[in-house]
């Protein structure tokens, strides 16, 4: 019997199966669809995934375990958005993230997926940590809570819990106070942004947490916003609008040409360095940002900016979106999406994998040391590499 | 556990194997109308060893083998008619050599045309392959399997025409090669060995394509697509006729087509052209223009309907969406060029008796020595009754080119048998002993060209 609550049912026999989703804008190889790199069977291509949707709706197959990973272990990242040729390409996603609305409705996501959006509704971010140690990344900071500055900073919560991306965090506070810029934080007050509750398909629990933030935001005053996260910078600027939340809001890598123009940021001197950066998902295909992180990098002085040969629409993803970060449904294989890409980076010859998002800082800097390039290419996030003293 | 997947499992890897029921319903189905065919086994192996073993594991249990590649014919060659284990051999997708002075490139079989093409472009750009009109996910072993033809049809002739070499799993799992690498050589020629090749458009019946040599050609460094339309479709052959004897295009088609309604009952010939020079293209340009179709243009029968067009990669899966339902099928069939007009009034006529808009191409393949023409059908995936048309209008396709005289090309399971039935006996029976010295359990693709 057809599940007549998916909302893409009109749409969904549309897709072709025809396997452009698989490939950069290059056609270099089927390889740049992340979850299709990792397996390599056409059940996990977006194609074979929609048309498995389809047969679950439709009543020819059964909803399993199985099919359950399949359709989570898309990572949202958009490449089949890109390169899709048909008329509906839009939406292609969002059948995806429609059949993860049905999985929550009938509460048969994957563990994995269930303990993360447990965490952000009971703890208000995905390890399930306590609130109380929201602020642990300030440590030794004096940065002043948000009260009529002229931005929030917002951390986000892999900025604010996972060891490594707590450096990004720190990092990125102290070049906003180097550069003079006003700003605030929450502190402990802080929670989740829902950016990957809404990849993950939970409607409720994303209204709750937007609804949150929103007001929070509105009571204290907030205007203007900047991300640590691309993710974070996606929600406040694509996802909140639907629940009345407006907020003048930026990445923060879109405010450094500007401050580095101005003098306020002094890029540091490195000696003959050579630099590649990772578009992050929710920066570049999803939000068309490609050039500021890009013109910050260009401005340290001593140091070679080298491009992948996947990058900008064509950035292979790191795996780590739609909160597989945390649930690794892509993970434990050298064809996991952070390998490949890792592998993508040390063949550059660079010395630095420059990102943007504490997420792909995360996934890059574990596949570096599992591919053992942990000599050869450090992986640092562009507020740590502008925060060096110059 | 099942002692076959565990067995698939230790050759290939547990993340490359699946008996699971939604890889399994994956890949029953094909792009197409046919009916979904459901494996019990579906592996991807990365090495022709690992190919070799599982041909031999099928021997063992007397099980089906079906080599898949992109899934592009659509008309279900590589679908489970016997069920057993069907191969996804895209993970097999290296290249291996690329000879640039001896223009050639050896690849492994299960490599996209788009990997190719991309490869070529960054690291040798002054030359390209045969590039069919199929999705860039296409792979080479697939296209070969079915005797396919590429861009390049014009000058080189089919794409099965244009290897150096090939390397083959044979249905009793021996691995052998063909060509000058047969003898350790390099990939450099096919010929003169004595002549084995039984693998070329038998859609895996008879062996399994894991590597290939294939030639190059070269690329110019500019390239422009010229559009001649005329109205009648009885000037079209010799019209064509005139362009081959120029000899200067790189690819020649003539397509009419109801959607978009402008060009409804019109015939476009596309002419693509290239060169390294502004003056060269030009030099063709007048040639085959001001040499050939002036007159058409002076008498009133035809005009230029683009000059210098952009050459985009064929984006033929919007063909699909044109009932906004993701399918359409179509017969290919080599037919003399002569046929053109016949074929587009009787494709259009089938076409309008199932309520699908007609859509005919015609690719010239060689100095004219023939034509693959297609006639292409729209369905909706999701009204069945769409897709009843389709299918029967392919069927009355099929029908209707062995009346006219053509020859199917990579026909499904209903046209293998119309081809079969109008077969010389004697070639019949050659194919028959064929199938059965190289694949005496009949494993291999069971249901397809199958001589009763």
């Amino acid at each position: 019997m057809a599940l007549t609550q998916y909302k893409y049912m009109d749409m969904i026999h549309r897709c072709f199966r025809c396997g452009y989703c698989k490939f950069p804008q290059d056609w270099e190889d089927v390889d740049n669809c992340p979850s299709y790199a990792r397996h390599r069977l056409e059940s996990y291509s977006n194609g074979g995934r929609l048309w498995l949707i389809r047969a679950w709706i439709n009543g020819e197959i059964e909803l399993s375990d199985h099919l359950a990973d399949i359709v989570y272990s898309c990572v949202a990242c958009k490449n089949c958005e890109e390169m899709c040729p048909l008329s509906f390409s839009d939406d292609i996603l969002n059948m995806v993230i429609a059949a993860r609305n049905v999985m929550v409705e009938q509460g048969r996501m994957p563990p994995a997926v269930k303990k993360y959006l447990e965490n952000v509704q009971l703890h208000g971010n995905p390890y399930g940590l306590a609130s109380k140690k929201r602020s642990d990344w300030m440590e030794g900071l004096s940065i002043d809570p948000f009260k009529d500055q002229e931005y929030l900073y917002f951390v986000g919560s892999e900025g604010a819990y996972d060891s490594r991306a707590q450096f990004a965090a720190a990092a990125l506070a102290r070049l906003l106070q180097r550069a003079e810029v006003s700003f605030g934080v929450l502190g402990n007050d802080e929670t989740d942004d829902g950016n990957e509750v809404e990849m993950l398909g939970e409607d409720g629990l994303l209204e709750m947490v937007a609804e949150k933030n929103i007001s929070r935001f509105k009571a204290l005053g907030v205007k203007k916003i900047i991300t640590l996260s691309p993710h974070t910078y996606n929600a406040f600027k694509n996802i909140y609008p639907r629940f009345g939340g407006n907020f003048d809001v930026k990445h923060y890598s879109q405010l450094l040409p500007d401050l580095i123009k101005a003098g306020r940021i002094r890029p540091p001197k490195l000696e003959n360095v050579s630099i590649t950066y990772h578009d992050p998902c929710f920066l570049g295909r999803w939000n068309g940002e490609y050039n500021a992180p890009r013109k910050a990098l260009q401005a340290i002085d001593g140091a070679q900016l080298i491009e992948m040969a996947r990058n900008r629409k064509s950035a292979l993803c790191c795996g780590g979106g739609s909160g597989n970060y945390y649930t690794d449904l892509l993970g434990g294989s050298e064809d996991s999406p952070a390998r490949i890409r890792a592998r993508q980076a040390h063949a550059t010859g660079a010395d630095i994998l420059a990102v943007a998002c504490p997420n792909c800082l995360t996934m890059l800097e574990d596949a570096i040391k599992v591919e053992g390039l942990e000599e050869k290419i450090q992986v640092k996030d562009i507020a740590e590499l502008l925060s060096d003293p110059a | 556990m099942d002692s076959i997947n565990a067995a698939l499992i230790d050759i290939v890897g547990e993340d490359y194997v699946s008996n699971r029921t939604e890889e399994l319903f994956t890949y029953s189905k094909d792009l197409g109308t046919s009916e979904p065919q459901w494996p019990d086994y579906v592996a991807a192996p990365k090495t022709a060893e690992e190919v070799s073993r599982i041909v031999k594991l099928a021997n063992e249990h007397k099980l089906a083998v079906v080599p898949l590649g992109g899934g592009m014919s659509l008309a279900g060659l590589a679908l489970p008619l016997r069920g057993g284990i069907t191969l996804d051999l895209k993970r097999m997708d290296r290249i291996l050599a690329l000879d640039e002075k001896s223009r050639f490139i050896v690849v492994e079989a299960g490599i996209s045309h788009g990997k190719v093409t991309a490869h070529l472009h960054k690291h040798a750009p002054h030359l390209m392959h045969s590039e069919p009109g199929a999705p860039a996910a296409a792979t080479i072993g697939g296209n070969l399997a079915i005797h396919g033809q590429g861009d390049l049809a014009h000058p080189y002739g089919f794409n099965s025409d244009m290897i150096n070499g090939m390397e083959v799993v044979l249905p009793t799992g021996e691995i052998c090669r063909f060509g000058s690498c047969a003898l350790d050589n390099d990939w450099y020629t096919l010929h003169p060995l004595p002549d084995l090749q039984l693998f070329l458009g038998w859609s895996g019946c008879t062996g399994i394509i894991t590597k290939v040599s294939l030639r190059l050609f070269p690329c110019k460094a500019i390239a422009e697509q010229d559009m001649f339309i005329v109205e009648d479709e009885d000037l079209v052959p010799e019209i064509l006729y005139e362009l081959t004897h120029v000899g200067m295009a790189e690819d020649l088609m003539a397509i009419s087509q109801e959607i978009p309604p402008p060009f409804n009952r019109l015939h476009c010939i596309l002419v693509n052209l290239s060169g390294d020079s502004k003056e060269e293209l030009e030099f063709k340009r007048k040639l085959l223009f001001d040499g050939k179709l002036t007159k058409y243009i002076k008498d009133g029968t035809g005009g230029i309907g683009a000059v210098g067009q952009r050459i985009e990669r064929p984006q033929v899966s919007k063909t699909s969406d044109w009932r906004k339902g993701g399918g359409f099928e179509y017969v290919g069939a080599i037919v003399p060029v002569s046929f053109y007009p016949e074929c587009y009034r009787r494709g259009s006529e089938i076409s309008q008796r199932h309520g699908i808009p007609y859509t005919v191409l015609g690719r010239v393949i060689g100095s004219g020595h023939g034509m693959m023409f297609s006639w292409t059908y729209a369905f909706n995936r999701a009204d069945e009754d769409t897709v009843r048309h389709a299918r029967e209008a392919l069927h009355e396709t099929d029908e209707m080119v062995l009346e006219l005289g053509g020859t199917l090309w990579k026909p499904a399971v209903f046209g293998q048998k119309l081809v079969m039935d109008r077969m010389d006996a004697n070639t019949l029976q050659m194919m028959k002993k064929v199938k059965h010295l190289l694949d005496p359990n009949g494993i291999m693709n069971p249901g397809n060209w199958e001589v009763v």
